[in-house]
């Protein structure tokens, strides 16, 4: 019961409290170019928790099985890069192969995550966290959707700026990250709400 | 000692990746067909998505399908154009000669104002009053900032409207972009009949404010011995793969919102 509740807690948590785009500031740059669109921020946010996903059960036993082993825990930030890359590019591969339709779909926005910071910021935080394998895994499912989140409620305020007339200056990339700033504050608010729902 | 640890474990787990991913897509890579990779052989390679296409596999594919020109890539431009049309065979597809068009015809005798407008003599900054001065609300401002922009000084305003010079129109399309009221549109050179009105608005109203608008009779519709002419929103559109110019349409319209560009149109005479 108590694993049930602490695993709801780290999901919850990094959905919406710890979220990396809007709180950790992590993975801003699919957030702001990939965000045009509904289909292509959704694209993007499943790709990516996949990819969070995989990374993670692969980086977590590399980390404990391997690298604390033979004490060489400080070239975690190298060797995950390497792993995550090849593990992206096996990836699309496989998906060519056996999911053409999963691939035209969201076979592009593979090699743009194959070095994002958000993937390696969960395989790393997963460790310094501490969390065993089980909880990794749930924290970056947690993360991914949380990405996914917001991906898509950025990609319904772009479409909404798209369509008033914002003065000059502000045009353009100036008016998306006054947006970004803004829904990221909102987001601060969930601060605390987690912890004091499960107290 | 310790570094050499290090960069075994990193040079292994290196190699372990390379060879899982030279297996893999041996063993499940997906072949390119012949066709596909000597298409891709001609294209820059670059990925800018110039030709509208995801990237230059994607224009290969597109081209490889036949549902592609060979001219759209714009870094490789004359060389990979001729290079496609070649291996694909086929013709490469000159780009239209185009000029711009006002779609109005509203000039000071014929359409309304309603009101009086006293700001900066700019039609983007009247057309944010609540949509300009004028009581149709498609018609041309008149202040001449598509006349502004115009590089060859081909746009003149003549009766509160803008007329465009067909002879020295180079197609840039930059008064296109500018107009606030999006009612230039490009036209082929040579097209013999054309719209000047853009009011999608009922007949009435659309008559109520400005006396030459199209008020979407369908008359010229029915008229036209080709077919090329298609009302939609109360608006005429023409289609110019169709027009024949034989001007039909032109005899028939109540309005005159049809004119045949041989007919006297106010065009500029220099006025310098």
């Amino acid at each position: 019961m108590d694993l049930m509740k602490s695993l709801i807690v780290i999901l919850l948590s990094s959905v919406l409290v710890n979220n990396y785009v809007l709180s950790r500031f992590l993975g801003i740059c699919p957030f702001l170019g990939v965000s045009k669109k509904l289909d292509q921020a959704t694209g993007m946010g499943v790709s990516v928790t996949a990819v969070m996903l995989l990374a993670t059960a692969v980086t977590w036993p590399i980390q404990h099985l391997l690298l604390d082993r033979v004490g060489l825990g400080y070239m975690q930030t190298i060797i995950f890069i390497l792993v995550i890359a090849a593990l992206v590019q096996m990836l699309e591969l496989i998906l060519k192969r056996f999911f053409p339709a999963l691939h035209k779909n969201l076979g592009v926005y593979l090699p743009l995550i194959t070095t994002n910071c958000a993937v390696l910021g969960v395989a790393i935080n997963n460790i310094t966290d501490g969390y065993s394998f089980l909880e990794s895994i749930v924290s970056s499912l947690g993360c991914g959707l949380g990405f996914l989140l917001a991906m898509v409620l950025f990609s319904g305020m772009r479409s909404r700026i798209d369509e008033t007339n914002i003065p000059k200056p502000f045009r353009g990339l100036a008016v998306t990250l006054i947006a970004a700033s803004f829904i990221s504050l909102a987001f601060m608010g969930f601060a605390g709400v987690v912890d004091a729902l499960f107290a | 000692m310790e570094i050499l640890i290090a960069l075994a474990v990193v040079a292994s787990i290196a190699l372990l990746a390379g060879v899982l991913l030279a297996v893999i897509s041996h063993f499940f890579g997906v072949e390119k067909s012949k066709d596909l990779k000597e298409i891709s052989a001609c294209l820059p390679g670059v990925n800018c998505g110039a030709c509208g296409y995801k990237g230059c596999d994607d224009y290969a594919a597109a081209l490889a399908r036949g549902e592609a020109q060979p001219n759209r890539c714009i870094p490789g431009a004359d060389t990979t154009a001729r290079a496609l049309s070649e291996l694909l065979g086929i013709e490469i597809e000159k780009p239209k000669d185009v000029v711009a068009f006002v779609h109005c015809n509203g000039h000071c005798e014929a359409a309304s104002m309603k009101a009086r407008y006293e700001g900066m003599k700019s039609c983007r900054s009247a057309a944010m009053v609540y949509g300009g001065p004028k009581s149709c609300r498609f018609g041309c401002l008149g202040f001449g900032e598509c006349a502004a922009v115009c590089p060859t000084g081909a746009i003149c305003m003549k009766d509160g409207i803008a007329h465009i010079d067909f002879e020295r129109c180079i197609g840039c399309g930059l008064c296109q972009s500018i107009c606030p009221k999006k009612i230039i549109s490009m036209v082929p050179r040579t097209s013999p009949v054309v719209v000047m009105c853009s009011s999608t608005d009922k007949g009435a109203e659309a008559r109520r404010v400005c006396q030459n608008a199209c008020i979407g009779c369908k008359k010229c519709e029915r008229s036209c011995p080709h077919g090329a002419i298609t009302v939609t929103n109360n608006l005429a559109k023409i289609d110019y793969d169709k027009c024949t110019g034989c001007g039909t349409c032109v005899d028939s319209c109540p309005t005159g919102c049809l004119k045949s560009r041989f007919s006297p149109v106010p065009f500029c005479e220099s006025e310098a």
